[in-house]
């Protein structure tokens, strides 16, 4: 990878090696934005099948019941939850309110995510 | 000295212009407590002279020392060998990052220094100008009638921009310690040339909040907060000149 500026540099930005926590809040969000994207498309893909008649669609909620997929849909909770706390954080940062907090904030966030997160994973396999 | 020496395992990068870079390995004996830049020193003096690397005032003033050490971007006249690695640990030294390589471990600064010029930027401020508390210090506040002169926390050495994920990817973002010049010189001077320096998809709004060049600043400039406080103001700007009269907006431009 060359040392200067270079777009194909762009799998650094996943390295968090001798960094601090602001790159853990850059990488978690950049990741939780390209799953959030994925889940938008496989979405819109899956409403497609309504358009094939109800046999094609309930063949695919079926398919959809399948715990691998429970946890997919927890995944994109998770997703949500965590690129929308630390979303709050940057954009309140963005009008100069809280940066020289930024650390404790997000470190507060993240541990809101994460019980909001335990919550769902509870609600969601505990019902069946 | 205050203890037996360490052996310490420097890997160095290497690179002659437009060359494969390579790593050299070397072992020394040093004292935990001398700085990196004293062990390069002696590394160029008895080892090696064809190594090459920067520096000038070795107490973290001139700027000209940065390097990344383990990974993370320091002054190396002020990094002791003790707080980055152990007794037969590794130290490896890199040249800082988003500067293009002119040998070893010197980079090419040019651009970010001309840049940093553009923004008007000057080693010497007002005491008033300061922005953050720390850079007030109490015995002026006391004597606030007075009016005095301090020395501006930059010292140039481009450690903000190596460490920030942003200026990894594009070649034009204006960069953390540019930007904070552009706040600092407004906060004094309030222009629409340095808005159109900083409000633009490779200025202000290139950043992405990783507040890495706030860590690695060894002059406690605190760039991001630096970056935010413009945004903030580029923001309201931009809002009040919704709610300006026409006629107003006209006489401004
Ligand atoms: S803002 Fe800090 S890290 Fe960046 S060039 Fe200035 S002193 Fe160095
Ligand atoms: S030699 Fe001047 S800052 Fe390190």
């Amino acid at each position: 990878m060359p040392n200067q500026p270079e777009a194909n540099n762009w799998p650094r930005w996943f390295d968090p090696r001798s960094r601090s926590l602001g790159t853990f809040g850059f990488i978690l969000n950049r990741v939780t934005a390209l799953g959030l994207t994925l889940y938008l498309l496989m979405h819109l893909v899956a409403l497609g099948q309504l358009a094939k008649g109800a046999d094609a669609y309930d063949g695919f909620i079926a398919l959809v019941k399948n715990p691998l997929f429970k946890l997919g849909e927890l995944l994109v909770i998770a997703a949500g939850v965590i690129h929308g706390l630390n979303g709050i954080r940057i954009a309140l940062n963005s009008f100069g309110i809280g940066v020289r907090r930024q650390r404790s904030t997000f470190i507060a966030l993240m541990a809101v995510s994460v019980l909001v997160i335990a919550f769902f994973a509870y609600k969601m396999f505990s019902e069946g | 000295m205050t203890e037996q020496p360490w052996q310490v395992h420097f890997k160095i990068y290497r690179q002659r212009s437009g060359q494969k870079p390579y790593i050299q390995t070397l072992t020394l004996a040093v004292d935990p407590d001398e700085y990196i830049l004293d062990a390069i020193e002696r590394i160029w003096a008895n080892h090696d002279r064809t190594l090459t690397y920067r520096h000038a005032c070795h107490h973290s003033t001139c700027g000209a020392c940065g390097m990344r050490v383990n990974g993370c971007e320091k002054l190396a006249c002020i990094t002791t060998i003790r707080s980055v690695t152990q007794n037969g640990g590794n130290l490896r030294i890199d040249p800082l990052r988003n500067f293009p390589v002119v040998s070893d471990l010197v980079v090419d600064m040019g651009d970010f220094f001309l840049r940093m010029n553009k923004s008007g930027f000057d080693s010497v401020a007002l005491s008033e100008a300061a922005c953050l508390p720390y850079e007030k210090p109490k015995i002026l506040m006391d004597q606030a009638e007075q009016v005095t002169e301090r020395l501006v926390d930059c010292i140039e050495c481009g450690l903000c921009i190596s460490a920030c994920p942003a200026a990894n990817t594009d070649k034009e973002y204006v960069g953390p310690a540019v930007l904070a010049s552009i706040q600092f010189m407004y906060a004094q001077n309030p222009s629409q040339e340095l808005i159109d320096q900083a409000d633009h998809h490779s200025g202000l709004w290139r950043c992405h909040s990783a507040y890495e060049c706030t860590q690695v600043c060894p002059s406690g400039v605190d760039p991001a907060w630096r970056i935010m406080d413009m945004r903030k103001k580029v923001l309201t700007d931009r809002i009040k000149s919704i709610f300006r009269p026409r006629s107003q907006e006209k006489k401004n431009a």
